[in-house]
Order: C-alpha cells, then structure tokens, then sequence
C-alpha cells in the first residue's frame, strides 16, 4: 500500500514504514536506545530526504521512549532524579548543539562531520562496551564475585547528592555534564543519544545496567521531544505521515523489546548492543573510505 | 485593380507560408491533485496537424515536452582527502527544472535538429546551464551529474519513438509523473518539425497541487509550525502511552 507524504513528497511502502518502526522499536525497547541512529540512516535508504529523516525520527523517539519508559516505571527501573539531573544538562547540551548544526551548515560539509561523528563515537563506545561486555560475561562465566566500583574522581567531586534507585552517593557535576555532552550530540547528528547515554552512565557514573535503560529513555523523551518541535519551528522537515507510521510500529516493537530485555541477561543485551553499534560504524565508515558510485549529489535549496 | 490583388495575395501569402501547418493539442488533465494516496499520474497528450494543401513531402516530426517548475540546486562533488570521501567542489545552478519528461515520434536527433534544439531548448541538456565558474575547469561535468542523477530518479526522461503518429496528422503519448513531485505549474511544450525544423508549436499548461489532508498539513507545517510540532508530540506521546496501556492489559488479561 504506498502512501504519499506530505512534506518528505515522496511516495512509499505503507508497511515497510511500519515494519522499519516495529524494528527500531523492538531494539529500542531492549537496549534502551531511542533507535535513531539506526533509524535515520535507514531512512536515508528508502528515500526520504535526509532533513526530514532527521527530524522526524526525533518525533518518532519520543513516542517510543514514553512507551517504553512506562514499561520500565512500572517495574521501578528508572532513577527519576537521575534522569531530572541528566536532563537539565541535556536540554542546554541540545540547544547549543542546535545552535553549532546551523554553524556548521553554514559552513558547508555538514554531511561529512555528522557522518564522521557517527564513526568516531559509535566505534570507540561500541568497541569499549564489546571488550567490557565480553569481559564480564567470561567472569560470570567462571562464577567469580562481581567487582564493587572503586572510587574514582567522579567520586571527590562537590555538590554530592544521594541517588537511591541507582544505589549512588555522587556529585551532581558528572551527570550534568554527561547530560550537555550527550545532548549536544543528539542535536548534531540527529539522534536520541541514548547509545552514547547508557554507556556513560554505566561506566562514567558507575551506574547498576538494571536502572540505565530506564533513565536513559526518561530524559531521551525530553531532548527529543524539545529536538522535534526546534525542526518543526526553523526547518518545517517533521513529517506527521510518516512519524505516525514509524509511531505504530515502534511504540508495539518496543513494548515487546521491553519484554524481550527482561528475558535475556544484562551482559548478553550489552554484548548485542555493542555488536550493534560497532556493525552501524563499519557500515558508516566504509560509506567514507570506498569511492563512491556516484561522485555529485544534488542539494535543493529552500 | 492589379494592386488590390497584389495586396490580397500578400496578406493570403504570408501566414500561409509562415504556417503551412498548424499544430492543436489538447491533454487529458491540466491539474494533477496530489491526495495521500498519489503514486505518479499519467498525462495523455494528444492532438493534430491542421493542414489547408496537401502535406509537404517531407519528414514530420512531433515532440512533447513536460517540464516542472525550476529549483535552485548545489551540486557537489566528492574527492579523495585524507584517505575518505568528502565533498570538495559545489557549484550553484539556479532555475534547474524540476521534472523534464520529453518525447518524441522517432529517434530525436531526426525529429529535432541541432539548430532547432539549441534555439527552443528542447532537450534537457540545452534546458540547463551554468555561468562560467573561473575555478572549476570542467563545470560541463555538474552538468551531465545533474542529468544522470535526476534521470535515473525518472525525473528527466527522453523516450524516444513514443508518440504514435497516425496517418501524419493524428499524434498522441502518454506522459508518467512520478509520485516525488514538486507543486507548481508545469508547462507541456508541443513541436511540430519538418526535415528537425519547427515550424508550429503549441503550450499549455498543468498544475499540480497537494489537496486534502495534505495539503492541509503542509501549510500547517509552514504557517503554524509551532502548532504543528506539538501537534506531533501530542501524536507521539498519546501513542506511547496508548501502546503501553493496551499492552500491559494484553497482558493481564
């Protein structure tokens, strides 16, 4: 069934958008990630320009991290004040972030920074999470006591607050810092941030894998729902046809994503994390590496 | 006497030399409506030769061409730097046409010749050009880029030998508009050659426009974009929501 979008104005597979949502979804829900940065290049593939994809895969985020932080509210898994903190950094991180996209477009080469930030940040974090995730399944493997975290500077640092769903005595300093980075990030390359989000809180702010998927999507919800209405507002690129398609299939994908995290292991959902976003960054860093079939791309203005 | 009849054999003289032949066109639709439910559309363009002697012995030719409203475009171009691919050259063209369908009653160089080509801007390589650019020596090349990319999309089509033309003076084609339109007023030129010169044409006109709900969403989205972003969030958040809820009694139940 094709159905032609009103602002992307282009025609396209009905179900093949719903199938796309259902699968980000289903990969959202169980790791915690918004989907986007799967999401956007996807789109990109079946055609649609990538403005638009961008930002209406930020809208998308939004309905399926409220789904999918329902889920988790209801099993007591989000740290909500950690999310506050995290937040109050994003929200700064993503205006500013916004502010530099329009920088660097102004510039020109916008497509190449957005494509290598993709490289850089998903090879470092997905290759750190793979070396970690093996590491722990292998100890888990040989039945060894988990390791208590040292303390580390974001231990001595002032302003401590108490975090008690993440079981965490800490300064509110490094979240908030966590929070601008990734919510600068999210605005540049047009993602939830929730794959560089989870990994700095696990590693960064020492906190229990348990409670991060949560928290991560409760502030995505904000930065990308804030994201979607500055796109709407400067770029009219939110396509409400195609979010509403991505929309049905992602909200029942990350629902049973959700169901679906609860059956495996915390340190096999890492590992198919890693897998993941190491996969996405050869993808994207091979795009960069091999001569192009097609030299000249066409930009249209206005 | 004598110079009464020069006068009238002048004024009878003249437009028929001029016209021998006259082309009239007419097309199945001058509005394509573009409704959520659009997947391209298909104009007929059909017509005659309207002739009063006997027709010349000689090759007649017909060309119909459909073009889009013109856009301003960048072009760019990637090279090898640092060992990846990035976009170093970009070069502006203004008034690019949109969409660029042309067909023709036999292969196009026959029907149209070079003179007649470059003078009407018939054929989509004469509908684009670029001011000289100093620091690009091959700007010919964003050119051809531009042609490739946008025929391969189906936007820019030449089919050759497509008008069927009956008994030298019935002609008609059909002409495919993809579904990735632009909105705007198309002009559909009609040629009528002889031995590749023109000698009638015809213009007219074809409007395409969003209706419906999509048109109402997209001047939405232009003319009340803050509505039209919360609009989306309510949508996003009352389906997550809604998602969540009947799951979780799915599964009670």
């Amino acid at each position: 069934m094709q159905i032609y979008l009103p602002i992307a104005e282009v025609s396209v597979n009905a179900f093949l958008l719903l199938g796309l949502g259902g699968l980000v979804g289903v990969l959202s829900g169980m790791f915690g990630v918004g989907g986007g940065f799967l999401m956007t290049p996807l789109l990109f593939m079946i055609g649609i320009p990538p403005a638009v994809a961008v930002a209406t895969g930020t809208n998308q985020i939004v309905a399926s991290s409220v789904s999918g932080v329902l889920a988790h509210l209801k099993r007591k898994t989000v740290d909500l004040k950690m999310g506050c903190v995290l937040l109050s950094g994003g929200l700064v991180g993503a205006a500013a972030g916004v502010q530099l996209f329009a920088y660097l477009r102004s510039i020109g080469q916008v497509d190449l920074l957005v494509t290598l930030s993709y490289v850089v940040f998903l090879g470092i974090i997905g290759t750190l999470m793979l070396i970690e995730s093996v590491g722990a399944l292998m100890r888990s493997r040989r039945m060894a006591a988990p390791k208590r975290k040292k303390h580390n500077w974001v231990h001595n640092l002032p302003i401590k607050s108490k975090f008690r769903t993440s079981g965490l005595y800490i300064s509110v300093i490094p979240p908030v810092l966590v929070g601008f980075g990734v919510g600068v990030l999210s605005a540049i390359m047009g993602v939830g941030g929730g794959f560089i989000m989870v990994p700095a809180m696990i590693y960064i702010l020492g906190m229990p894998t348990k409670v991060v998927v949560g928290t991560s999507l409760f502030q995505i919800i904000f930065v990308a729902a804030f994201t979607t209405l500055m796109h709407a507002w400067e770029n009219h690129t939110v396509d409400i046809g195609l979010a509403v398609l991505l929309i049905v299939g992602g909200v029942i994908g990350a629902q049973v994503g959700a169901r679906i995290g609860l059956r495996i292991k915390a340190e096999q959902t890492r590992i198919l994390l890693a897998l993941l976003v190491v996969g996405v960054c050869l993808n994207l860093a091979v795009g960069l590496l091999v001569e192009p079939k097609e030299l000249y791309s066409i930009g249209t203005e206005g | 006497m004598l110079r009464l009849v020069l006068i009238l054999t002048l004024f009878l003289a003249v437009p028929a030399r001029a016209q021998q032949e006259q082309i009239v066109a007419g097309m199945s639709q001058n509005r394509v409506a573009i409704d959520a439910t659009f997947v391209g559309s298909e104009i007929l363009v059909f017509g005659a030769v309207k002739r009063e002697r006997p027709a010349p012995d000689s090759e007649l030719g017909v060309v119909v061409v459909i073009e889009g409203p013109t856009q301003a475009i960048t072009v760019r171009r990637k090279d090898r730097r640092f060992g990846i691919w990035i976009n170093t050259d970009e070069v502006r063209v203004s008034n690019v046409p949109s969409f660029y369908a042309v067909a023709t009653s036999g292969v196009f160089d026959d029907v149209v010749n070079e003179e007649a080509n470059a003078r009407r801007l018939v054929s989509i390589d004469e509908a684009i050009w670029i001011l000289d650019r100093p620091d690009i020596a091959d700007e010919q090349a964003f050119v051809d880029a531009v042609i490739r990319i946008r025929e391969e999309a189906d936007l820019y089509t030449l089919k050759e030998s497509s008008i069927d033309l009956n008994q030298e003076t019935l002609f008609s084609t059909a002409v495919q508009l993809p579904s990735n339109l632009v909105e705007g007023l198309y002009t559909a030129r009609i040629y009528l050659t002889r031995n590749g010169n023109i000698v009638s044409d015809h213009i007219s006109y074809v409007s395409v426009q969003k209706v419906g709900l999509e048109r109402w969403l997209y001047n939405l989205a232009h003319d009340q974009p803050l509505w039209y972003g919360l609009l989306s969030l309510a949508i996003a958040i009352i389906a997550g929501y809604g998602a969540s809820t009947a799951f979780r009694m799915f599964s009670r139940g």
